[in-house]
């Protein structure tokens, strides 16, 4: 069971207590998206082995969406971020690099 | 014969006799003792049937690594399957019986399948009883699922109780041997918060039954100073017969405490499941004994050598007067000298390996015992189901046998594997050890934390592959200093005064011997619980399965309670050995959870019955009970009347009644589950243009409009009634499913997409109660109670007022889902029920009758109304079901307008909305019959060209009718089209979905 941290609320919660929301910054398509962009919008995913960007809801909790950059091999946690924005921000996108790059083993 | 020595047994108490069954035998043992050591003391030797052979089967470990002593305990209808007789304490009174067996356990007739196992290898399921395809489901899967498996399912609901328990620690130390308990020791002087858990009844692991010297005195007593200390201490909690099963993600852990398994006590809490995500933890979980693979090595009588050793030491049994003992390591000794010890013969040690001087070697030459070098076990010889000799052969060559040696009873050891499985299940990996010949967990890989940090979870001991006494406690003192670091302790760490031993490394075959023939390969097991021999292996190679994990699947190697605890290692050498590949090639396969069998009850814990999913009840819920209520689960947890019964009346005379009586005067019905959220903001109309397929940003304050929402790909997800109620606010029913997704519908749009629009959300489901009071008497009654101002004029059908009713301030809503006169009133949720009930009375006088959901339904379909998740599956768009007037052609953009705009959408092919009559009006279509349509599909199957989704009997109309979806129907009005049912197929006419009142005349009265 997961143990995330809620931007809003600050705290560290089970996975219980949250509803997952799939991958985050998908675009949405428009009315003038071709048949081809509107099932990628629909219905492709990415499925990274390694850092993905997912969101997550803190439904019995504050009801907010955010954003969790997560490790799908190790499960280790980047950083979470509040959903409004349309991509992960510098600190994130950094401590990424940083933890990535310093990792004796690469688990991947 | 097996027998209890006169002396000894240092955890049974001889004053203490408790008597107990064991397939309907009365047998005794001594307060203390498992059943597996009970058993033995009565030589029952034989204990079940294998899995699929039905080979017979005796025990051959002493603890949770036992294969072959699984029984079912119990009697009549609440057994217990699969319990491991290693892992049962003896109480007075237990009832134990073994398993895979017909008639009994000494006479089965399924025995034949081990003279026909040559016909039965690995795979042989997946290759066998192909054809004929229909006589798989009816002939040969019973027939198989009555040969095979473990044990019967209990038929009675377990009557246990259970319970979780959260637990905050620093620490946790999973295992109360040596190395366990010296991590522990230190760290809670050191101020950390420990749990130690322990799953044996008794502390001290193996050293406290191999002895030896600690800080100058017997291991044991050593052992049991300091747990007095460890119980005693301030900070540490300790809890035996305890098992850590599992690790999950981001360090979260379980334990199973079986609290009373060992004296049952009806009515008392039976295990508890311990919950935890401590900061840090401690695998001190030791190693495992693997066996050796030799012709027959299953026959009862063949145990590992620690199994021979514990039950000697433990509960004085004595498994043989002569026992032999095979070894390919070191420890194997400490058994043969135990054996002399007691007075027991060993005629000979047979050690593979080549001539060594261990201290441990010597010391057994001082006792007298005889070593032969280089030499194994080829196989035994029985009769009657007991040993009487075995085969000696040379290790290195094909099995010719040397001699033969007179003995009951055979030790067996073939190396040592650290018990790793907490820290695989972590997500830690394992590394091939030469030297040690095992895997043992791989510091540089650990299990991590969810912050990336990878020194929170650590071996000790013999679990990190340090098996000799000094370097087990050199391990513990360097994983406490680790755990120091970890949790920012300071404080001494002494290591405890052991004398240093010098070891022999152990060989890294199991194959007995070396050069085992393809025969003896046939029937030589590495994995007794699956019943998996050498050749099984074999086969899996020959056919292509290399990786391990894929040999695993098609052998099922390691799988059921054995998870890799005996046979793991020995089937991925003998893999290796035939492949020519080095063990640091191969992977082992992933250990998974649980470490140990779970009962469901304690997985369970308190939520069952009705704490499983509590109802969610509506301030009128007592008043349905007292009147005769027949529940039903609805959507969203909430319990609400299906109808209300009457003295003797059936389910269907109760609907017919209560739908009959809106039509005819009047009802009332409790709506209060129906989702309710509340919009509001400046941006408020723009966002529901969007959420929903029509426009509401238009509607007047004080008016109501239906609409429609769909999700990105065109499909409805739910509908509903939406009112203004000022300039910037709206409030939205929903459906009683979907109250809850729909406000997290609406927040994630808000939030995630449309984050600067000033809207804001409040889901008001339960703050309101909300009573119907529908039929041609509506109006008159509510008159009774001087409410004003809503005739039809002042209060026109789709519009909302504030009205006082009585003492309640009321908001009434003209709308109606039944096609009669019809009034919403919501009021504050707590004084539902005294409204209800000043309603109910004042409608005495037009013989009002509360109506439930399903007379809801025959109301709406009579109507045509549409009802999510009858009408709707999730592919189905609002253009299928002819509401295309609910859908804006104007609006650039709402959420699944795209999507509907789809070619697969908009194909002429689709299923459309229509409302079917049987040609004979008695005739009932049940819900999801296909109609038949001409030729065959791409599959070979009759073509379907349409379904129902709804199906009722109308009272007023006094026939069946049904709603559904069906290819061009409503072009096709007036066809009769042929639905498949299971009694046959029934006819039925294409007509307006509208059955009733088509032209809404009651409805707008």
């Amino acid at each position: 069971m997961l143990r995330l941290k809620c931007p809003y609320c600050g705290q560290m919660v089970d996975e219980t207590e949250l509803t997952p929301g799939g991958e985050a910054h998908l675009k949405r398509a428009t009315q003038n998206s071709s048949d081809d962009e509107l099932l990628d919008y629909l219905f492709n995913r990415r499925n990274p082995k390694g850092v993905h960007f997912e969101r997550w809801r803190h439904t019995f909790g504050c009801g907010k969406w955010f954003v969790v950059a997560r490790c799908t091999v190790t499960h280790e946690v980047f950083g979470v971020y509040k959903a409004q924005t349309l991509k992960p921000p510098k600190s994130v996108v950094d401590a990424i690099a940083n933890r990535r790059g310093h990792e004796t083993q690469e688990s991947q | 014969m097996s027998t209890r020595l006169v002396e000894g047994g240092r955890c049974i108490d001889r004053r203490q006799v408790v008597k107990f069954q064991f397939n309907g035998k009365q047998m005794s043992g001594f307060a203390g003792d498992s059943l597996a050591s009970a058993l033995l003391a009565n030589d029952q030797h034989l204990i079940g049937r294998s899995f699929k052979y039905h080979r017979p089967r005796g025990l051959v470990a002493s603890g949770p690594e036992e294969p072959n002593g699984l029984v079912t305990v119990g009697e009549g209808p609440s057994i217990e399957p699969n319990r491991q007789a290693t892992m049962i304490e003896l109480y007075e009174g237990l009832t134990a019986s073994s398993q895979n067996h017909f008639p009994s356990l000494e006479w089965d007739v399924g025995a034949v399948a081990d003279l026909a196992s040559r016909f039965l290898p690995a795979g042989f399921y997946y290759k066998s009883f192909m054809r004929p395809r229909r006589a798989w489901e009816f002939l040969f899967e019973p027939m198989i699922r009555r040969a095979a498996g473990l044990g019967r399912l209990p038929r009675h609901q377990d009557e246990s109780i259970y319970e979780h328990f959260y637990v905050h620690i620093d620490l946790l130390v999973v295992g109360g041997g040596v190395a366990g308990l010296t991590v522990a020791k230190a760290a809670a002087d050191a101020g950390a918060r420990v749990l130690i858990v322990e799953q044996m009844p008794h502390w001290g692991g193996r050293t406290s039954v191999d002895s030896g010297m600690i800080d100058g005195i017997d291991a044991a007593e050593w052992v049991n100073q300091l747990i007095d200390e460890l119980a005693s201490h301030q900070q540490v909690s300790m809890l035996n017969r305890t098992t850590a099963f599992g690790v999950y993600d981001h360090s979260y852990v379980l334990a199973l405490e079986r609290v009373e398994d060992h004296a049952p006590i009806s009515g008392a809490l039976r295990q508890r499941m311990w919950r935890m995500r401590p900061k840090c933890m401690v695998i001190a979980t030791g190693a495992i004994e693997r066996p050796l693979c030799f012709q027959d090595n299953d026959r009862p009588g063949v145990m590992l050598a620690s199994g021979i050793r514990d039950y000697l030491k433990n509960f004085a049994i004595s498994t043989g007067d002569r026992t032999v003992v095979a070894l390919n390591n070191d420890d194997g000794y400490k058994t043969a000298m135990a054996l002399a010890k007691a007075g027991l013969e060993v005629p000979v040690i047979l050690d593979s390996r080549r001539p060594n001087d261990g201290d441990l070697t010597q010391q057994v030459r001082d006792l007298g015992i005889k070593i032969e070098f280089g030499r194994t076990v080829s196989s035994v010889n029985q009769s009657k189901g007991r040993i009487r000799s075995v085969r000696i052969c040379s290790q290195v060559g094909e099995g010719a046998t040397l001699h033969e040696v007179d003995c009951e009873s055979l030790a067996v050891s073939g190396g040592w594997s650290p018990s790793a499985h907490l820290w695989s299940q972590g997500s830690g990996k394992l590394i091939w050890d030469e030297a040690l010949s095992a895997f043992r967990p791989d510091l540089k890989r650990p299990p991590l934390q969810d912050d990336g940090s990878h020194n929170w979870a650590f071996t000790a001991g013999a679990a990190s592959g340090c098996l000799p006494l000094d370097q087990t406690l050199d391990d513990a003192c360097d994983v406490a200093r680790a755990v120091f670091k970890r949790l920012a302790l300071s404080g001494k760490i002494v290591r405890p005064e052991v004398e240093r031993e010098k070891a022999e490394p152990p060989a890294s075959t199991c194959l007995s011997p070396s050069g085992i023939k393809k025969k003896a390969r046939a029937k030589a097991w590495v994995d007794f619980q699956n019943d998996v021999k050498v050749s099984d292996l074999d086969l899996a190679l020959q056919e292509g399965y290399m990786s391990s994990e894929h040999a695993k699947r098609y052998t099922t190697l390691g799988m059921a309670t054995d998870q890799g605890k005996l046979s793991n290692v020995n089937g991925l050498m003998i893999m290796a050995e035939s492949r020519g590949v080095e063990m640091s090639e191969v992977s082992p396969t992933t250990f998974r959870p649980p470490y140990t069998p779970v009962t469901l009850g304690a997985i369970a814990g308190d939520a069952r019955g009705s704490l499983f999913k509590p109802y969610r009840k509506t301030n009128i819920d007592e008043w349905h009970d007292k009147n005769g209520a027949y529940w039903e689960r609805v959507g969203a947890d909430w319990r609400r009347p299906f109808c209300y019964l009457k003295d003797g009346e059936k389910v269907r005379e109760a609907v017919d009644r209560e739908a009959l009586r809106v039509r005819q005067t009047v009802g009332i019905f409790d709506s209060s589950s129906l989702g309710k959220i509340w919009v509001s903001g400046p941006d408020a109309g723009r966002f529901l243009d969007m959420l929903y397929t029509g426009v509401m940003s238009t509607l007047p304050i004080g008016r109501c409009r239906y609409g429609l929402m769909c999700n990105e790909n065109g499909f409805l997800i739910d509908d509903g009634v939406v009112a203004r109620i000022d300039e910037t606010s709206f409030l939205c029913h929903t459906t009683t499913g979907g109250s809850d997704y729909i406000h997290g519908w609406m927040e994630d749009w808000l939030q995630c997409e449309w984050w600067n629009w000033k809207v804001y959300t409040a889901n008001l489901t339960e703050q309101f109660a909300q009573i119907v009071v529908a039929g041609p008497e509506a109006r008159k009654l509510l008159g009774k109670l001087n409410i004003s101002d809503i005739d039809a004029a002042s209060l026109p059908f789709m519009s909302w007022a504030d009205r006082q009713v009585g003492a309640f301030k009321t908001r009434i809503f003209r709308v109606s889902f039944s096609g009669e006169l019809s009034f919403e009133i919501a009021l504050p949720a707590d004084q539902g029920a005294e409204l209800w009930r000043q309603i109910y009375a004042a409608g005495q006088e037009f013989d009002i009758e509360p109506y439930g959901t399903e007379a809801l339904h025959v109301l709406r379909a009579e109507k045509g109304f549409v009802m999510i998740g009858e009408e709707t599956d999730g592919t189905v768009t609002p253009q299928d079901l002819g509401l295309d007037w609910a859908v804006s052609k104007k609006k650039n953009d709402f959420l699944g307008k795209r999507g509907q705009k789809r070619p697969c959408l908009t194909h002429s092919d689709r299923w459309k909305f229509v409302g079917l009559e049987t040609v004979e009006a008695r005739a009932k279509l049940p819900v999801g019959a296909l109609a038949l349509g001409v030729g065959l599909d791409s599959h070979g199957f009759s073509k379907s060209i349409g379904r129902v989704t709804s199906s009722y009997h109308s009272p007023i109309l006094n026939r069946t009718i049904a709603l559904g979806l069906v290819e061009n129907g409503p072009q096709r009005r007036g066809d009769i089209l042929q639905f498949s049912t299971e009694a046959g197929p029934v006819n039925a006419r294409i007509v307006s979905p509208v059955f009733y009142d088509p032209e809404g005349t009651q409805l707008n009265a």
